[in-house]
């Protein structure tokens, strides 16, 4: 008897995998199929781990009210990729997935998601999420993913080193020349201060910190198509002399030239340094360390605001069987329930244009000063955007290496050609 | 392997009924073998053999995640010579593979040679030789980010305390030479006592009378050690090579985890474009024909090391 029991298992599995199925496959393809079903599935979410919290605080939300049960599971934000694909090609990817939103493009050109173009439509919110999101989870006019999280970059100064610098602390510069003199005084105090902070050897954090200067001083980083670079400007090169005359100096701390990202946030938390860009989420962050920081837009060489709008897409995964299931959790995350009680209410930046000023942001200055950003960002889009722009061996952090670092003046040119050689890649 | 696949006696010619029970006798031994070989050979068919052709199947496609595989050869292995990133890794994987295989291969024998005799106290110096090699690669490698780091690292500190370096220091992204370095360095501290273990039972097959022998005829040290020891140790040594060869040329880990192949790519090594290929350009297609070509080099190398080490052992 026993040795007959496992294959009867196994049969019985593939039957009800089949039976399953086909019964998921119908409420997907289905007529009227729009709606979410909340039928008590388990659903499964993967994210990066600096997406973690906000896609915890969704699901222990969205658990609460609901009979369906999302699960999340975080990963190291380097490995999240390879994970991804390797799920991928197992056909084993879970309910739902988040990404990186400049890695949007790619997944979705992949398929990695499945097509949610009618349930999106349907949903009532598409004009009032953001629109760099929604394109990111675009490919060829069919909607893959919608927005999961916004992150934006901004300015972080610290208040008490202002007051110390002899500089006014409700007064954040409004140039990026501005920016760079504020942070030559800072470093005067001399000691363990240093006046300015960034990212030198990590793609990732140099684009989402520099590129809002070079929106701000009217010029562009990518074509609307993302397949050919626009590096080799005048706002680029004045950008990267402005960061680089601050390193030279000694301005900028030391182990700005080596930081991959790591210890990015560890940085600015030891309260040494005075101004630098970086991600609005870390405004928290930040003051939970005891240090009190300011907030201001990133602004070009000689005036004018941007930002980076990054944050996380999230969509249903391809292979999963639980699709209506997994859309009703993702219709919910658009709500405005779940926008201002789980993400305004712990200072973040709703998804929504429209609750950009809600019951929460008005309680504190310096969100409304993020969220009144979200208009004036971009978010760049690209096909091959990780394998141009993000990974360590990317012709985009070569570049920047050179202009920092080497050969200033050759680097932005070969970096042009090597980077829209890299985004027009099959 | 030449040991296990010793073909079974050929089946005596024509009819002769007076040896059908050694016939049968020598059949029977033959299906008992191949029992035996049975259990490897599945395993080595299911998780070496079918994702090897798998893997040069699709260096033949394109091979999307999800979706079918199109035909395009030879798009995947001419796309390797496009690769800017191919050449300089070709490099410093084969600069790496030289400093390391001689690093390594003199530290590791240094150290067998040093806990060959049994005296007071060996049996805690081979101990502690052999003892990294119970940290895992991926957390001996992450170790050494955290003991590197400036940030949370005692080792910049206590070299700043006896004055050998001044204020900030990166050795782990500072310059390609110290990207390097620390690599080395935690390679040679994870694997010296594992092939110092191999050459010590090597060097404990070679018969004392040799040594004997040669002390009789008044041999220095150096002579022992050059006439007896290393002809004698050639095996051994083969054996040694060719895995520090074949690691090197594999390597991974440790820049993927300590360097992320920087700074400015300077530690970028073939399989991390391999991994590049695969994971972040999602192109499976290019990484299997990078793969393929990564197989040939290392069998090549491998036939020409052992044909060497063999011929002159005879």
């Amino acid at each position: 008897m026993r040795s007959l029991r496992a294959p009867a298992a196994v049969a019985v599995a593939v039957l009800l995998t089949a039976v399953l199925g086909a019964c998921s496959d119908d409420k997907a393809t289905g007529g009227d199929s729009t709606a979410g079903v909340d039928d008590g599935a388990q659903l499964t979410l993967w994210t990066r781990a600096a997406t973690e919290s906000v896609s915890k605080a969704y699901a222990d939300a969205y658990n609460a009210g609901h009979k369906n049960k999302v699960t999340v599971t975080a990963y190291p934000n380097e490995e999240y990729p390879a994970k991804l694909a390797s799920a991928a090609g197992a056909k084993a990817l879970p309910d739902l997935f988040a990404t990186d939103v400049v890695f949007a493009p790619q997944y979705a050109s992949q398929g990695l998601w499945a097509d949610i173009t009618d349930r999106f439509n349907a949903s009532g919110v598409k004009d009032k999420v953001s629109p760099g999101h929604v394109r990111a989870g675009t490919w060829e006019g069919k909607t893959y993913a919608v927005p999961h999280t916004v992150d934006m970059s901004v300015m972080l100064y610290n208040k008490d080193l202002y007051a110390k610098a002899g500089l006014d602390p409700e007064k954040p510069p409004t140039t990026l020349k501005e920016f760079a003199e504020q942070a030559r005084k800072i470093d005067k105090l001399g000691g363990d201060v240093n006046g300015t902070y960034f990212g030198g050897n990590c793609g990732g954090c140099v684009e989402f910190t520099f590129w809002p200067s070079v929106w701000a001083s009217g010029g562009n980083v990518l074509d609307d198509k993302g397949t050919a670079a626009k590096i080799d400007s005048k706002e680029m090169a004045d950008v990267f002399a402005l960061y680089r005359s601050l390193y030279d100096e000694g301005v900028a701390a030391p182990a700005s030239k080596d930081e991959a990202g790591p210890t990015w946030l560890g940085a600015l938390q030891s309260g040494k340094i005075g101004i630098a860009p970086g991600p609005s989420v870390w405004l928290g962050m930040i003051e939970e360390k005891g240090v009190k920081m300011g907030v201001a837009p990133i602004t070009g060489l000689d005036g004018g605001e941007s930002t980076f709008i990054g944050g996380d897409s999230i969509g249903i995964g391809a292979t999963s069987t639980k699709q209506a299931q997994a859309w009703d959790f993702l219709n919910w995350t658009m709500s405005e329930a779940a926008q201002v009680e789980v993400i305004a209410k712990n200072k973040g930046v709703p998804i929504r244009t429209d609750l950009a000023s809600n019951k929460y942001s008005s309680a504190d200055p310096r969100i409304v000063t993020i969220n009144s950003l979200v208009a004036k960002g971009k978010t760049p889009y690209a096909k091959n955007f990780n394998a141009s722009f993000n990974d360590p061996q990317s012709p985009w952090l070569q570049t920047v290496r050179g202009a920092m670092f080497g050969d200033a003046a050759s680097s932005l040119a070969d970096g042009n050609a090597a980077i829209t050689k890299s985004l027009q890649q099959g | 392997m030449s040991m296990t696949m010793q073909r079974p006696a050929p089946p005596a010619q024509g009819p002769a009924p007076r040896r059908a029970p050694t016939n049968r006798r020598t059949r029977t031994r033959s299906l008992i073998g191949a029992a035996y070989a049975a259990p490897t050979a599945v395993m080595v068919g299911l998780f070496f053999v079918t994702p090897l052709l798998l893997v040069v199947w699709m260096s033949l496609h394109k091979w999307p995640l999800l979706g079918q595989p199109t035909f395009n050869l030879p798009d995947n292995y001419a796309g390797i010579g496009d690769n800017q990133l191919v050449g300089s890794a070709v490099w410093f994987t084969l600069k790496y593979t030289v400093i390391m295989t001689v690093l390594l291969f003199s530290l590791a024998l240094g150290l067998a040679l040093l806990v060959q005799n049994r005296r007071r106290g060996v049996g805690f110096l081979r101990t502690a030789f052999f003892l990294p090699m119970a940290v895992g690669f991926a957390s001996a490698s992450l170790l050494f980010l955290g003991l590197l780091s400036d940030e949370v690292g005692p080792v910049s500190d206590a070299l700043r305390a006896v004055g050998l370096v001044d204020g900030y220091v990166s050795w782990t992204s500072g310059s390609a030479n110290s990207a390097l370095g620390s690599t080395v360095v935690l390679v040679l501290w994870r694997f010296a006592g594992f092939n110092m273990l191999i050459m010590l039972t090597g060097l404990q097959a070679i018969p004392l009378e040799v040594y004997e022998a040669a002390r009789i005829d008044g041999a220095s040290r150096w002579q022992t050690f050059r006439r007896i020891t290393l002809p004698l140790l050639r095996p051994t040594i083969a054996l040694v090579l060719t895995l520090m060869i074949t690691g090197s040329i594999l390597a991974f880990d440790q820049f993927w985890i300590l360097t992320r192949g920087g700074p400015d790519n300077s530690t970028t090594s073939l399989v991390m474009v391999i991994y590049r290929e695969a994971f972040i350009r999602l192109d499976l297609g290019s990484a299997a024909a990078l793969s393929v070509a990564l197989l040939a080099v290392l069998v090549i190398v491998n036939v020409v090391q052992l044909g060497v080490l063999r011929r002159r052992s005879h």
